[in-house]
């Protein structure tokens, strides 16, 4: 299991490492903004019903 | 335990038979009639015994529809249709589904990364198909489940439903554009072009304008009710456009390739393959789940703002 044949990807590396990394991208990201939005969201409530 | 369930679901039925026979017996006479009323040819009958039995079968099912939901308005199961309800039932299940995504799409990875043997044709480059499939199956099932929750919030003016459209609609956008760039990126190799006007990927480009216009659309009313009700028409007139994507491979001769997964026959792929791409699919799906929830929670506060029940959700 050579790493760098691997990771090589018969010289397609781009487009594949690239299409996941877009993916990793999309998702987290998407993620972290709900997250955010539900946490701010979340806080207002809190100063809200002091 | 099949049998032990169907043995209870007869005793059940049993128990209330004046419903149960009343189908039943709906069902016989419309089926006699049939003959009194056409008359005795019996090739005629024939021909049309198996058809009309079909039918008669299902409107004498549709008779105990009302009693359905009996049961569940009784014990308040549908009171969870009230947002203020759902809200801690979500926000207690999407742990869950995140972790179990997250674990998911380890496995699909790996099983797609390492243990999927080389294409022979495509060598490695096949392997964007780990991610490109599922994310253009999730895209085209969102909009379907957004269609449905637009459509069932509009006929029956059901808050929550409409607000689950919304949560849909960001995640089914994300997952279409998702699926249009790594399929542009594995054509590159494949095709020689990133894009191509083909039947597939112009519909799909088709399905990426809809969600984007229904997400515009929502925000830019600011009644929460008009909003629902403009986007549920633009989700439900887009609607016809799934199926066309689905069977835009087999109606037109189109550079994309036919549908490696029928339902039909034995898939065109290798085993270890199509293991990875189904785990992946599942990542993707509890993924969804957990993300489209978690956007439900925060349109549920948005919205309730009002409504008194918020100072107790703060505890949970």
């Amino acid at each position: 299991m050579n790493w760098s044949k691997f990771f090589s990807m018969d010289g397609y590396a781009f487009y594949v490492w690239g299409s996941y990394a877009l993916a990793l991208v999309a998702m987290c990201g998407e993620v972290l903004l709900v997250v955010r939005r539900k946490k701010t969201l979340k806080r207002q409530l809190q100063n809200f019903s002091k | 335990m099949f049998r032990w369930l169907v043995r209870r679901d007869l005793t059940l039925a049993w128990r209330r038979r004046a419903d149960a026979l009343s189908t039943l017996f709906f069902f016989v006479i419309v089926v006699s009639l049939f003959p009194l009323s056409i008359g005795p040819d019996t090739q005629l009958l024939r021909s049309i015994a198996s058809g009309l039995v079909w039918v008669a079968a299902l409107l004498a099912s549709m008779l105990s529809l009302g009693r359905l939901f009996a049961g569940d308005y009784v014990d308040g199961t549908l009171e969870y249709a009230s947002p203020g309800k759902f809200y801690p039932v979500a926000s207690k299940m999407i742990p869950w589904f995140a972790t179990a995504a997250t674990i998911l799409f380890i496995i699909g990875l790996y099983v797609g990364l390492f243990l999927a043997p080389r294409d022979f044709q495509q060598g490695e480059a096949y392997r964007v198909l780990f991610i490109h499939v599922p994310a253009a199956w999730m895209g085209m099932l969102l909009y379907i489940l957004m269609a449905i929750y637009a459509g069932i919030g509009w006929a029956f003016n059901a808050r929550l439903s409409s607000m689950m459209a919304s949560s849909l609609s960001i995640t089914g956008a994300m997952f279409t554009f998702l699926s249009l760039v790594t399929g542009s990126m594995w054509g590159k190799p494949t095709w020689g072009t990133w894009w191509v006007w083909d039947a597939r990927t112009t519909s799909t480009l088709i399905l990426l304008f809809l969600y984007i216009g229904f997400v515009s659309l929502q925000s830019a009313i600011d009644d929460p009710g008009r909003a629902d009700r403009a986007g549920a028409v633009l989700a439900l007139v887009g609607v016809i456009n799934v199926p066309i994507i689905y069977f835009s491979v087999q109606w037109w001769n189109t550079l994309h390739q036919g549908a490696t997964i029928r339902l039909v026959d034995k898939p065109t792929i290798a085993a270890p393959m199509l293991a990875a791409m189904l785990i992946m699919l599942a990542a993707c799906w509890l993924y969804s789940i957990a993300v489209v929830l978690t956007r439900l929670c925060c349109t549920i506060i948005e919205r309730e703002r009002d409504v008194g029940w918020r100072e107790e959700a703060l505890t949970r």
